[in-house]
């Protein structure tokens, strides 16, 4: 039986670690053998993010050091799962690092094109929700059509989150716009970042979303700081604890 | 030499959203710029393919630009043009000026042009002695606001037609509550036609130049463009020399994707052929390098020279919508900006490339498919290496990589965070993670991180079966 590999990233480890519960749970329910290197940090996204992508070379080597064994990696964040595909060569590549960037996956992906899973009989979520792809999940990922593009219409996370029982979906104007998170643009550019994070929370408000859902934590973190803040009553989950079969 | 400060966009971009009424309006009206593109390319079921088109002719003339450039010089001589190169900034003025002075210029009627802008030619224009005056309505509202262009294709869209009013009340005596766009744009008209007929001068941009025939395309919707080259018995024409096609069959392709992806219409209301001088006139074509060549030279970036100025990457950006092209201190603005604009000065733009989410969305409206937001990305590494981050400390990062190497460590240091989100006050967590706290709520302190939990719920479990 194949081996499944548990990347939890840094703030999911740190801030939402029922996200990272979720995704193991649901991984186990799918009947998956499932292990998280103890020993894991970081994919090193931050540092190639602000420039800085030689001083990632320790994390990269630690990272293919702990997970070249598996499988299969999966990560319940599209923007780590874009930059160990795309962009992990801070040290030289070697098989085993080829390896693990050709087989890390993103959860969605994993759920939907690995494991082609039909059914989510545990699961219900009676609500309407928005869903929030973020920009490298939707752009480089590709889990869903972009609106950019003019490609036919189609919806990884939706497929899926279609599978549990009582949810509906809402539309919001911009449904493929950028939340502003950005990662240190949220900080440096705070007056931009703000605003637009507030823009994408009251789109989807008005468009009637009672929940936002995505497959990207920090998109959520930073959509509901925004929300709270301004007083936008909706409310923010990632898409494995639906999926895993999370009351509201 | 004195070394410049870096553009402050954050700063910029703040003070502009302050002002709601024009933000809102800003945003709102590009994003409909972006949204009629849409339309326009659901409407060509060979979208796809034109792009794909667009980008190699692009490629395959950078590729070959030396033999293209003379194909394109011997062609224009034969057709009775003066062909000029300006190396840079300085020679372009320079060449110009000498052309005016020749002729006796006093007034210079000019069409929009990027080129000159980036070559600031017109200050330097005035200190010869000659007025300067631009023709398209953008254009003029911001030469009368002395101002630079806020967009490539719209110059004055984060000003209000109420703006506007007020600026025309000061130059052209109307009324300044007056802000009816058609008022607005017959004043200007009134004001701009004894000036166009009583030119010395006329100065275009160009769109494409054909390298086979000889020939530029100048494509405009007011047709400021064709009074600007025609009135007066003198027309220079200046361009990029990133702006050559190799033959006139390639421009199809170019003009079916600019208008569309420019404005969501199918093509401008103008699209003039200018091959030879009229009888009794002169024509003068100048080729700025200003760089290009530099940039045609570097590896990650040189593909930015496909770019045709249509400004749908502007249109499309999120961070662009918000924040207003004046933000970006710079000629170019929006996401092909913020990877041209490090090219000419990279300390003072060394900010622009930090100014993006890198959400990619540029990068598949553009026409030519420039990777935008992966050069973006580059440029950030680029700056890395060479000193200009403008944010962060180098030494900070390579210190984070050091503990980002080692798990003990990083993990004294998660958990460290978490027991301060638990134990400090929240709202000495706002002052001391600002600005991330300022306007957005933190993140709820966890009882547990995910590690924790799994040691407790997984590695123990084991153990013990």
């Amino acid at each position: 039986m194949q081996k499944i590999g548990l990347f939890i990233p840094c703030y999911i480890d740190a801030f939402f670690p029922k996200v990272g519960i979720a995704t193991l749970e649901l991984l186990e329910k799918c009947a998956q053998n499932v292990e998280y290197p103890m020993a894991q940090t970081c994919c090193g996204q931050p540092l190639a993010n602000v420039g800085c992508h030689s001083d990632a070379a320790e994390a990269e080597a630690l990272f293919v050091r702990h997970f070249a064994r598996y499988d299969a990696i999966v990560v319940p964040s599209g923007s780590c799962a874009h930059h160990v595909r795309e962009r992990f060569d801070a040290i030289p590549q070697t098989e085993e690092v080829c390896h693990v960037r050709s087989h890390i996956y993103e959860l969605i992906e994993f759920l939907h094109d690995i494991l082609e899973v039909q059914a989510f009989p545990w699961a219900e979520f009676p609500h309407k929700v928005g869903i929030h792809n973020g920009c490298s999940t939707l752009r480089s990922l590709r889990t869903a059509s972009m609106s950019e593009l003019g490609e036919p219409f189609f919806s990884k996370p939706q497929a899926l989150l279609s599978r549990v029982k009582g949810i509906s979906f809402v539309t919001p104007h911009r449904p493929d716009e950028c939340c502003g998170f950005g990662g240190t643009f949220s900080i440096t550019e705070e007056a931009v970042s703000i605003r637009m994070g507030l823009d994408k929370v009251q789109d989807y408000y008005k468009a009637g979303a009672e929940y936002i859902v995505s497959a990207d934590s920090s998109c959520l973190m930073h959509q509901q700081g925004c929300a709270e803040h301004a007083g936008v009553p909706i409310r923010f989950i990632h898409i494995a604890e639906i999926l895993n079969g999370a009351q509201a | 030499m004195k070394r410049s400060t870096p553009v402050n966009h954050a700063k910029a971009a703040e003070k502009f959203m302050k002002d709601t009424a024009h933000a809102r309006f800003h945003d709102k009206r590009l994003w409909d710029l972006r949204q009629k593109r849409d339309q326009q390319m659901h409407l060509l079921p060979e979208w796809q393919e034109l792009r794909t088109l667009a980008s190699q002719i692009k490629e395959h003339t950078l590729a070959h630009l030396p033999e293209y450039l003379e194909q394109f010089e011997a062609n224009a001589l034969k057709n009775g043009v003066h062909v000029h190169w300006a190396t840079d900034a300085a020679e372009h003025n320079r060449i110009v000026g000498e052309i005016l002075e020749k002729h006796g210029v006093r007034t210079l009627i000019k069409s929009k042009s990027m080129v000159t802008e980036e070559c600031e030619m017109a200050p330097y224009l005035t200190q010869c002695d000659v007025q300067v005056i631009e023709t398209d309505l953008g254009e003029r509202i911001q030469q009368l606001d002395n101002q630079m262009p806020s967009h490539i294709v719209v110059p004055a869209v984060h000003k209000l037609a109420s703006d506007v009013a007020k600026l025309f009340a000061q130059h052209y005596h109307t009324a300044p509550d007056d802000d009816d766009p058609h008022s607005l744009a017959w004043a200007q008209r009134l004001a701009a036609r004894p000036v166009i007929l009583s030119a010395d001068a006329g100065m275009t941009g160009v769109n494409f130049a054909v390298a086979e025939t000889g020939s530029f395309v100048v494509c405009t919707n007011e047709g400021n463009a064709d009074l600007s080259a025609t009135v007066p018995k003198l027309h220079i024409a200046t361009l990029g020399i990133e702006k050559l096609i190799p033959r006139m069959a390639d421009l199809g392709v170019f003009i079916r994707l600019l208008s569309r992806s420019a404005l969501g219409s199918p093509i401008t209301q103008y699209t003039t052929h200018f091959r030879a001088p009229q009888k009794g006139s002169e024509m003068h074509v100048v080729l700025v390098d200003n760089g290009r060549s530099h940039r045609l030279g570097m590896e990650e970036f040189w593909t930015s020279l496909k770019c045709i100025r249509c400004g749908a990457c502007m249109n499309t950006c999120p961070v662009y919508r918000r924040s207003g092209g004046l933000s970006y201190g710079a000629v170019y603005s929006g996401p092909i900006g913020v990877i041209i604009d490090p090219t000419f000065n990279e300390r003072k733009y060394s900010t622009l490339p930090f100014a993006s989410t890198m959400n990619g969305s540029c990068t598949h409206v553009c026409p030519v498919k420039i990777n935008i937001h992966e050069q973006i990305y580059q440029w950030r590494g680029v700056l890395a290496n060479h000193h200009e981050l403008p944010f962060v400390k180098r030494e900070i990062m390579r210190m984070v990589g050091k503990i980002l190497g080692r798990p003990k460590l990083y993990r004294a240091m998660v958990q460290g965070a978490e027991t301060t989100l638990n134990v400090l006050p929240r709202f000495l967590l706002y002052r001391t993670m600002n600005p991330w706290g300022k306007n957005r709520t933190l993140p709820r302190p966890v009882q547990q991180t995910f590690h924790a939990w799994y040691k407790e719920h997984r590695v123990k479990k084991n153990r013990n079966t």
